[in-house]
Protein backbone atom coordinates (compact mmCIF):
# COMPACT_ATOMS: atom_id res chain seq x y z
CA UNK A 1 0.00 0.00 0.00
CA UNK A 2 1.01 3.41 -0.87
CA UNK A 3 1.52 4.58 2.81
CA UNK A 4 2.34 8.43 1.70
CA UNK A 5 -0.86 8.97 -0.95
CA UNK A 6 -3.25 7.61 2.44
CA UNK A 7 -1.31 9.21 4.69
CA UNK A 8 -4.03 11.33 6.49
CA UNK A 9 -6.81 8.26 5.88
CA UNK A 10 -4.02 6.22 7.83
CA UNK A 11 -3.81 8.93 10.72
CA UNK A 12 -6.86 9.25 10.74
CA UNK A 13 -8.75 7.96 14.46
CA UNK A 14 -11.63 5.61 13.59
CA UNK A 15 -10.39 4.97 9.81
CA UNK A 16 -6.48 4.09 9.89
CA UNK A 17 -4.42 0.56 8.36
CA UNK A 18 -7.27 -1.43 8.71
CA UNK A 19 -9.42 -0.04 6.62
CA UNK A 20 -7.20 1.73 4.12
CA UNK A 21 -6.24 -2.33 3.57
CA UNK A 22 -10.62 -2.70 3.54
CA UNK A 23 -10.20 -0.34 0.52
CA UNK A 24 -7.51 -1.81 -1.26
CA UNK A 25 -9.49 -5.21 -1.17
CA UNK A 26 -12.57 -3.85 -2.41
CA UNK A 27 -14.41 -4.30 -6.02
CA UNK A 28 -16.89 -1.42 -6.63
CA UNK A 29 -18.83 -1.41 -10.02
CA UNK A 30 -20.43 2.13 -11.14
CA UNK A 31 -23.13 2.15 -13.18
CA UNK A 32 -23.33 5.14 -15.04
CA UNK A 33 -20.02 7.28 -15.69
CA UNK A 34 -22.16 10.88 -15.71
CA UNK A 35 -23.37 13.57 -12.99
CA UNK A 36 -23.68 10.93 -10.27
CA UNK A 37 -20.95 8.81 -11.54
CA UNK A 38 -17.85 11.14 -11.98
CA UNK A 39 -17.50 12.34 -8.51
CA UNK A 40 -17.91 8.88 -7.03
CA UNK A 41 -15.01 7.22 -9.95
CA UNK A 42 -12.83 10.35 -8.83
CA UNK A 43 -13.26 10.10 -5.12
CA UNK A 44 -13.36 5.84 -5.05
CA UNK A 45 -10.36 6.21 -6.78
CA UNK A 46 -8.64 8.83 -5.10
CA UNK A 47 -8.98 7.22 -1.56
CA UNK A 48 -7.83 3.72 -2.85
CA UNK A 49 -10.50 1.44 -3.61
CA UNK A 50 -8.90 -1.32 -5.00
CA UNK A 51 -10.86 -2.33 -8.63
CA UNK A 52 -13.28 -0.15 -10.24
CA UNK A 53 -15.46 -0.90 -12.81
CA UNK A 54 -16.75 2.15 -15.37
CA UNK A 55 -20.06 0.85 -17.02
CA UNK A 56 -21.30 3.51 -19.41
CA UNK A 57 -22.64 3.38 -23.53
CA UNK A 58 -22.73 6.77 -23.82
CA UNK A 59 -20.18 9.62 -25.39
CA UNK A 60 -19.35 13.07 -23.54
CA UNK A 61 -21.64 15.62 -24.76
CA UNK A 62 -21.10 19.51 -24.46
CA UNK A 63 -24.36 19.32 -22.55
CA UNK A 64 -23.17 17.10 -19.68
CA UNK A 65 -19.86 19.73 -18.83
CA UNK A 66 -21.40 21.75 -16.39
CA UNK A 67 -22.04 18.74 -14.13
CA UNK A 68 -19.60 16.23 -15.07
CA UNK A 69 -16.76 17.73 -14.25
CA UNK A 70 -14.17 15.07 -15.19
CA UNK A 71 -14.64 15.86 -18.91
CA UNK A 72 -13.15 18.64 -20.95
CA UNK A 73 -14.18 20.27 -24.06
CA UNK A 74 -11.86 18.11 -26.10
CA UNK A 75 -13.63 14.82 -24.96
CA UNK A 76 -16.66 15.82 -26.62
CA UNK A 77 -17.95 12.93 -29.13
CA UNK A 78 -15.38 10.30 -27.16
CA UNK A 79 -16.14 7.35 -25.08
CA UNK A 80 -17.30 8.64 -21.31
CA UNK A 81 -15.41 4.93 -20.40
CA UNK A 82 -12.42 6.00 -22.25
CA UNK A 83 -12.02 8.97 -21.33
CA UNK A 84 -13.08 8.48 -17.56
CA UNK A 85 -9.94 5.46 -17.93
CA UNK A 86 -7.42 7.15 -18.72
CA UNK A 87 -7.90 10.55 -16.34
CA UNK A 88 -8.65 7.76 -13.70
CA UNK A 89 -5.21 6.02 -14.06
CA UNK A 90 -3.45 8.83 -14.26
CA UNK A 91 -5.14 10.22 -10.87
CA UNK A 92 -3.82 6.93 -9.40
CA UNK A 93 -2.05 4.10 -11.14
CA UNK A 94 -2.32 1.88 -8.41
CA UNK A 95 -6.82 1.13 -9.25
CA UNK A 96 -7.15 -1.90 -11.60
CA UNK A 97 -9.62 -0.36 -14.03
CA UNK A 98 -12.39 -1.93 -15.84
CA UNK A 99 -13.93 -0.63 -18.66
CA UNK A 100 -17.11 -1.75 -19.98
CA UNK A 101 -18.47 0.48 -23.05
CA UNK A 102 -22.19 -0.67 -22.83
CA UNK A 103 -25.36 0.17 -21.20
CA UNK A 104 -26.16 -2.05 -18.57
CA UNK A 105 -29.06 -4.55 -20.47
CA UNK A 106 -31.23 -7.58 -19.04
CA UNK A 107 -28.80 -9.66 -20.97
CA UNK A 108 -25.74 -8.37 -19.90
CA UNK A 109 -26.42 -7.49 -15.87
CA UNK A 110 -26.06 -10.50 -14.40
CA UNK A 111 -22.55 -11.56 -15.82
CA UNK A 112 -21.06 -7.91 -15.02
CA UNK A 113 -22.34 -7.42 -11.70
CA UNK A 114 -21.47 -10.76 -10.40
CA UNK A 115 -17.86 -9.15 -10.87
CA UNK A 116 -17.73 -7.02 -8.13
CA UNK A 117 -18.74 -6.79 -4.52
CA UNK A 118 -20.51 -3.45 -4.58
CA UNK A 119 -22.71 -2.18 -7.27
CA UNK A 120 -23.21 2.07 -7.08
CA UNK A 121 -26.32 2.98 -8.77
CA UNK A 122 -25.52 6.36 -10.84
CA UNK A 123 -27.40 5.65 -13.71
CA UNK A 124 -30.40 8.15 -15.29
CA UNK A 125 -33.42 6.56 -15.88
CA UNK A 126 -36.19 4.27 -14.12
CA UNK A 127 -35.49 0.99 -16.34
CA UNK A 128 -31.09 0.70 -15.84
CA UNK A 129 -32.59 1.65 -11.40
CA UNK A 130 -35.45 -1.22 -11.41
CA UNK A 131 -32.78 -3.45 -13.42
CA UNK A 132 -29.73 -2.85 -10.56
CA UNK A 133 -32.07 -3.69 -8.04
CA UNK A 134 -33.44 -6.81 -9.49
CA UNK A 135 -30.08 -7.92 -10.46
CA UNK A 136 -28.23 -6.85 -7.14
CA UNK A 137 -31.17 -8.77 -4.90
CA UNK A 138 -30.62 -11.97 -7.01
CA UNK A 139 -26.94 -11.84 -6.95
CA UNK A 140 -27.21 -10.61 -3.39
CA UNK A 141 -25.13 -7.34 -3.80
CA UNK A 142 -25.22 -4.58 -1.74
CA UNK A 143 -25.67 -1.45 -3.53
CA UNK A 144 -25.70 2.22 -2.97
CA UNK A 145 -28.76 4.31 -4.39
CA UNK A 146 -28.62 8.22 -5.79
CA UNK A 147 -31.31 10.31 -8.00
CA UNK A 148 -32.05 13.36 -8.77
CA UNK A 149 -34.73 16.05 -9.51
CA UNK A 150 -34.14 19.56 -10.27
CA UNK A 151 -32.62 20.79 -6.84
CA UNK A 152 -33.09 17.76 -4.84
CA UNK A 153 -31.28 14.18 -4.38
CA UNK A 154 -32.16 10.87 -3.02
CA UNK A 155 -29.60 8.23 -1.44
CA UNK A 156 -29.60 4.89 0.35
CA UNK A 157 -28.20 1.74 0.50
CA UNK A 158 -30.32 -1.27 -0.84
CA UNK A 159 -30.18 -4.82 -0.17
CA UNK A 160 -27.50 -4.75 2.51
CA UNK A 161 -28.04 -7.61 4.94
CA UNK A 162 -31.45 -8.44 4.23
CA UNK A 163 -32.28 -4.58 4.35
CA UNK A 164 -34.99 -3.11 2.12
CA UNK A 165 -34.20 -2.57 -1.55
CA UNK A 166 -35.37 -0.23 -4.04
CA UNK A 167 -38.87 -2.20 -4.99
CA UNK A 168 -39.12 -1.99 -0.89
CA UNK A 169 -40.00 2.08 -1.04
CA UNK A 170 -40.95 2.51 -4.85
CA UNK A 171 -42.54 -1.15 -5.50
CA UNK A 172 -43.36 -0.11 -9.64
CA UNK A 173 -41.60 1.47 -12.06
CA UNK A 174 -43.75 4.77 -13.80
CA UNK A 175 -44.37 5.10 -16.74
CA UNK A 176 -43.10 7.04 -18.94
CA UNK A 177 -44.83 10.22 -18.94
CA UNK A 178 -44.96 10.54 -14.80
CA UNK A 179 -41.71 11.70 -14.05
CA UNK A 180 -39.32 13.51 -16.26
CA UNK A 181 -35.51 12.77 -16.21
CA UNK A 182 -32.55 15.38 -16.09
CA UNK A 183 -33.08 15.85 -20.29
CA UNK A 184 -36.68 17.19 -20.18
CA UNK A 185 -36.32 18.43 -16.49
CA UNK A 186 -32.94 20.12 -16.26
CA UNK A 187 -30.46 19.59 -13.32
CA UNK A 188 -28.23 22.23 -11.73
CA UNK A 189 -24.29 21.12 -11.91
CA UNK A 190 -23.48 20.87 -8.33
CA UNK A 191 -26.32 18.82 -7.79
CA UNK A 192 -25.40 15.60 -8.51
CA UNK A 193 -21.77 16.38 -7.86
CA UNK A 194 -23.39 16.56 -3.80
CA UNK A 195 -25.46 13.57 -4.36
CA UNK A 196 -22.43 11.21 -6.22
CA UNK A 197 -20.44 12.47 -2.70
CA UNK A 198 -22.79 11.15 -0.46
CA UNK A 199 -23.31 7.93 -2.42
CA UNK A 200 -19.48 7.74 -2.36
CA UNK A 201 -19.32 8.35 1.18
CA UNK A 202 -21.71 5.21 1.84
CA UNK A 203 -19.69 3.03 -0.19
CA UNK A 204 -16.72 3.39 1.30
CA UNK A 205 -18.34 3.00 4.68
CA UNK A 206 -20.25 0.12 3.57
CA UNK A 207 -16.53 -1.75 2.29
CA UNK A 208 -14.72 -0.49 5.60
CA UNK A 209 -17.63 -0.76 8.43
CA UNK A 210 -16.66 2.69 9.58
CA UNK A 211 -19.77 4.62 11.11
CA UNK A 212 -22.97 3.96 9.98
CA UNK A 213 -24.91 2.90 6.65
CA UNK A 214 -27.36 4.51 5.17
CA UNK A 215 -29.68 0.81 5.07
CA UNK A 216 -33.23 1.18 5.79
CA UNK A 217 -33.35 4.94 5.72
CA UNK A 218 -33.76 7.32 2.62
CA UNK A 219 -31.57 10.22 2.67
CA UNK A 220 -34.16 13.57 1.12
CA UNK A 221 -31.52 16.09 0.17
CA UNK A 222 -33.12 19.72 -1.11
CA UNK A 223 -30.41 21.78 -2.06
CA UNK A 224 -32.53 24.87 -1.92
CA UNK A 225 -33.52 25.13 2.18
CA UNK A 226 -29.83 23.01 2.48
CA UNK A 227 -31.57 20.54 4.35
CA UNK A 228 -30.63 16.83 4.75
CA UNK A 229 -33.90 14.66 6.02
CA UNK A 230 -33.91 11.02 6.70
CA UNK A 231 -36.33 8.82 6.16
CA UNK A 232 -36.55 5.41 7.75
CA UNK A 233 -38.30 2.10 6.05
CA UNK A 234 -38.22 -1.61 6.18
CA UNK A 235 -37.88 -4.58 4.17
CA UNK A 236 -40.64 -5.80 2.51
CA UNK A 237 -39.32 -9.72 2.82
CA UNK A 238 -41.15 -10.25 -0.67
CA UNK A 239 -39.23 -8.02 -2.75
CA UNK A 240 -35.90 -9.72 -1.13
CA UNK A 241 -37.30 -13.42 -2.57
CA UNK A 242 -37.00 -12.85 -6.85
CA UNK A 243 -36.33 -15.78 -8.47
CA UNK A 244 -35.35 -14.27 -11.72
CA UNK A 245 -34.91 -10.70 -13.80
CA UNK A 246 -38.07 -9.80 -15.11
CA UNK A 247 -38.69 -10.70 -19.36
CA UNK A 248 -38.62 -6.98 -20.38
CA UNK A 249 -37.13 -3.77 -18.28
CA UNK A 250 -38.66 -1.30 -21.33
CA UNK A 251 -41.73 -2.82 -21.53
CA UNK A 252 -42.66 -1.89 -18.33
CA UNK A 253 -41.85 1.23 -18.84
CA UNK A 254 -44.16 1.92 -22.16
CA UNK A 255 -47.51 3.78 -21.50
CA UNK A 256 -49.49 0.92 -23.88
CA UNK A 257 -48.25 -0.68 -26.64
CA UNK A 258 -47.02 0.75 -29.69
CA UNK A 259 -45.61 -0.67 -32.97
CA UNK A 260 -41.65 -0.42 -32.99
CA UNK A 261 -38.96 -1.13 -35.36
CA UNK A 262 -35.05 -1.62 -33.67
CA UNK A 263 -32.27 0.60 -34.12
CA UNK A 264 -30.74 -1.52 -36.09
CA UNK A 265 -33.92 -1.92 -38.81
CA UNK A 266 -34.28 1.43 -38.59
CA UNK A 267 -31.06 1.79 -40.13
CA UNK A 268 -31.83 -0.38 -42.84
CA UNK A 269 -34.71 1.66 -43.43
CA UNK A 270 -32.57 4.68 -43.61
CA UNK A 271 -30.11 3.13 -45.90
CA UNK A 272 -32.86 2.30 -48.20
CA UNK A 273 -34.92 5.78 -48.84
CA UNK A 274 -35.80 8.29 -47.22
CA UNK A 275 -38.49 7.86 -44.37
CA UNK A 276 -40.51 10.36 -42.62
CA UNK A 277 -38.99 11.18 -38.74
CA UNK A 278 -40.15 12.93 -36.17
CA UNK A 279 -37.58 13.72 -33.37
CA UNK A 280 -39.16 14.73 -30.10
CA UNK A 281 -36.06 15.64 -27.99
CA UNK A 282 -35.51 18.91 -26.84
CA UNK A 283 -33.79 21.50 -29.13
CA UNK A 284 -30.69 21.52 -27.37
CA UNK A 285 -30.67 17.17 -27.41
CA UNK A 286 -31.23 17.73 -31.39
CA UNK A 287 -28.94 20.29 -31.89
CA UNK A 288 -26.26 18.17 -29.93
CA UNK A 289 -26.79 15.27 -32.37
CA UNK A 290 -29.07 14.42 -35.07
CA UNK A 291 -30.05 12.04 -38.04
CA UNK A 292 -30.34 14.71 -41.14
CA UNK A 293 -33.64 13.27 -42.39
CA UNK A 294 -35.19 13.86 -39.37
CA UNK A 295 -37.58 16.79 -38.26
CA UNK A 296 -37.53 18.48 -35.13
CA UNK A 297 -40.69 18.86 -33.17
CA UNK A 298 -40.24 19.15 -29.16
CA UNK A 299 -42.47 16.47 -27.26
CA UNK A 300 -43.53 19.59 -25.37
CA UNK A 301 -44.81 20.81 -28.70
CA UNK A 302 -45.94 17.66 -30.28
CA UNK A 303 -49.58 18.27 -29.90
CA UNK A 304 -49.95 21.78 -30.95
CA UNK A 305 -48.02 21.35 -34.52
CA UNK A 306 -49.29 17.90 -35.08
CA UNK A 307 -50.35 18.80 -38.74
CA UNK A 308 -47.00 19.55 -39.88
CA UNK A 309 -46.62 15.87 -39.94
CA UNK A 310 -47.87 13.84 -43.15
CA UNK A 311 -49.87 10.87 -41.39
CA UNK A 312 -50.64 9.76 -45.16
CA UNK A 313 -47.08 8.00 -44.72
CA UNK A 314 -45.79 6.07 -42.03
CA UNK A 315 -43.89 8.45 -39.25
CA UNK A 316 -41.00 6.82 -36.91
CA UNK A 317 -40.83 8.98 -33.90
CA UNK A 318 -37.28 9.09 -32.21
CA UNK A 319 -35.22 10.45 -28.84
CA UNK A 320 -33.00 9.31 -26.84
CA UNK A 321 -33.63 5.97 -25.57
CA UNK A 322 -37.28 5.38 -26.79
CA UNK A 323 -39.45 6.04 -24.17
CA UNK A 324 -40.30 9.62 -24.80
CA UNK A 325 -41.02 8.85 -28.57
CA UNK A 326 -43.51 6.00 -26.98
CA UNK A 327 -44.83 9.18 -25.03
CA UNK A 328 -45.16 10.86 -28.11
CA UNK A 329 -47.01 8.36 -30.40
CA UNK A 330 -49.26 7.92 -27.55
CA UNK A 331 -50.36 11.66 -27.57
CA UNK A 332 -51.21 11.49 -31.46
CA UNK A 333 -52.93 8.54 -31.73
CA UNK A 334 -56.04 9.37 -31.08
CA UNK A 335 -55.63 12.19 -33.25
CA UNK A 336 -54.53 9.97 -35.85
CA UNK A 337 -56.43 6.64 -35.20
CA UNK A 338 -55.51 5.22 -38.80
CA UNK A 339 -52.23 6.57 -39.21
CA UNK A 340 -48.86 4.20 -39.78
CA UNK A 341 -46.73 5.72 -35.90
CA UNK A 342 -43.86 3.46 -35.36
CA UNK A 343 -41.48 3.88 -32.50
CA UNK A 344 -37.53 3.39 -32.84
CA UNK A 345 -36.40 1.37 -29.85
CA UNK A 346 -33.45 2.39 -28.04
CA UNK A 347 -33.46 5.85 -29.83
CA UNK A 348 -30.38 7.90 -30.42
CA UNK A 349 -28.49 6.08 -27.59
CA UNK A 350 -28.86 2.74 -29.93
CA UNK A 351 -28.16 4.85 -33.40
CA UNK A 352 -24.98 6.45 -32.42
CA UNK A 353 -22.46 4.85 -34.09
CA UNK A 354 -24.79 4.96 -37.35
CA UNK A 355 -25.19 8.61 -36.39
CA UNK A 356 -21.21 9.26 -35.89
CA UNK A 357 -20.93 8.53 -39.52
CA UNK A 358 -23.70 9.88 -41.40
CA UNK B 1 -50.18 19.28 10.30
CA UNK B 2 -47.67 20.10 7.88
CA UNK B 3 -47.22 18.42 4.35
CA UNK B 4 -43.75 18.87 2.60
CA UNK B 5 -43.45 18.33 -1.13
CA UNK B 6 -40.52 16.96 -3.26
CA UNK B 7 -39.60 15.84 -7.18
CA UNK B 8 -42.36 15.66 -8.90
CA UNK B 9 -44.96 16.16 -6.23
CA UNK B 10 -43.39 20.20 -5.57
CA UNK B 11 -43.62 20.92 -9.49
CA UNK B 12 -47.51 19.27 -9.58
CA UNK B 13 -48.85 21.54 -6.45
CA UNK B 14 -46.44 24.57 -7.57
CA UNK B 15 -44.89 25.23 -3.93
CA UNK B 16 -42.85 22.97 -1.68
CA UNK B 17 -45.08 23.08 1.51
CA UNK B 18 -48.86 22.42 1.27
CA UNK B 19 -51.11 23.15 4.23
CA UNK B 20 -53.89 21.44 5.47
CA UNK B 21 -56.44 23.88 5.68
CA UNK B 22 -56.01 23.58 1.59
CA UNK B 23 -58.11 20.82 1.71
CA UNK B 24 -61.97 20.05 1.41
CA UNK B 25 -61.92 17.58 4.30
CA UNK B 26 -58.91 17.51 6.49
CA UNK B 27 -58.06 13.57 5.63
CA UNK B 28 -57.63 11.04 8.93
CA UNK B 29 -55.66 8.27 6.81
CA UNK B 30 -52.65 8.18 4.50
CA UNK B 31 -55.35 7.04 2.14
CA UNK B 32 -57.16 10.10 2.85
CA UNK B 33 -54.52 12.67 2.28
CA UNK B 34 -53.43 10.16 -1.07
CA UNK B 35 -57.55 10.64 -2.59
CA UNK B 36 -57.32 14.86 -1.12
CA UNK B 37 -53.75 15.39 -3.17
CA UNK B 38 -56.23 13.87 -6.44
CA UNK B 39 -58.81 15.42 -5.78
CA UNK B 40 -57.37 18.99 -5.13
CA UNK B 41 -54.57 18.03 -8.12
CA UNK B 42 -55.29 15.30 -10.65
CA UNK B 43 -51.96 14.68 -11.98
CA UNK B 44 -51.02 13.18 -8.60
CA UNK B 45 -53.26 10.49 -9.87
CA UNK B 46 -51.17 9.67 -12.77
CA UNK B 47 -48.15 8.24 -10.38
CA UNK B 48 -47.83 4.96 -9.91
CA UNK B 49 -45.33 5.24 -7.07
CA UNK B 50 -45.59 7.58 -3.89
CA UNK B 51 -43.78 6.96 -0.97
CA UNK B 52 -45.68 9.47 1.88
CA UNK B 53 -43.41 9.45 5.37
CA UNK B 54 -45.43 10.73 8.80
CA UNK B 55 -42.97 12.18 11.26
CA UNK B 56 -39.84 10.42 9.11
CA UNK B 57 -40.92 7.08 8.87
CA UNK B 58 -42.44 5.20 5.87
CA UNK B 59 -46.34 5.50 6.01
CA UNK B 60 -49.17 2.99 4.75
CA UNK B 61 -52.23 3.77 3.69
CA UNK B 62 -53.80 2.72 6.98
CA UNK B 63 -51.68 5.10 8.97
CA UNK B 64 -53.70 7.64 11.14
CA UNK B 65 -52.63 11.20 10.89
CA UNK B 66 -52.91 13.83 13.57
CA UNK B 67 -52.62 17.31 14.14
CA UNK B 68 -49.01 17.88 14.14
CA UNK B 69 -47.55 15.25 12.00
CA UNK B 70 -45.16 16.40 9.45
CA UNK B 71 -45.80 14.52 6.41
CA UNK B 72 -43.53 14.04 3.19
CA UNK B 73 -44.18 13.25 -0.34
CA UNK B 74 -41.80 11.49 -1.91
CA UNK B 75 -42.08 10.13 -5.40
CA UNK B 76 -39.20 8.37 -7.82
CA UNK B 77 -36.84 10.30 -9.16
CA UNK B 78 -34.65 9.34 -12.10
CA UNK B 79 -32.16 12.22 -13.11
CA UNK B 80 -28.38 11.19 -12.42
Amino acid sequence: MDNERYQRQLILKGFGATAQQKLANASVLVVGAGGLGVPMLTYLNAMGVGRIGILDGDTVSFSNLHRQVLYVESDVGLSKVDVAKEKLSAQNSNTVLEGYNYFLTKDNALETIAQFDIVVDASDNFPTRYLVNDACVLLKKPFVYGALHAFEGQVSVFNYQKGPTYRCLFPNMPKPDEVPDCNENGVLGILPGIVGNLQALETIKLITGVGEVLSGQLALFDGLGTVLRKIRFSAIPENLQITALRDNYELECAVAPVTSVTALEFQELLELGNPQVIDVRTLSEYEGQRLSVARHIPLTELEQRKDEIDVKRPVYFLCQSGIRSAKGISLLASYFPKATLINVTGGMNQLRSYAATH
Amino acid sequence: MEVLLFGIAKDIVGASVLAMESFEKRPDTVKELKQELERSFPDFGKLSSLAIAVNSEYAEEGTQLRSGDEIAIIPPVSGG
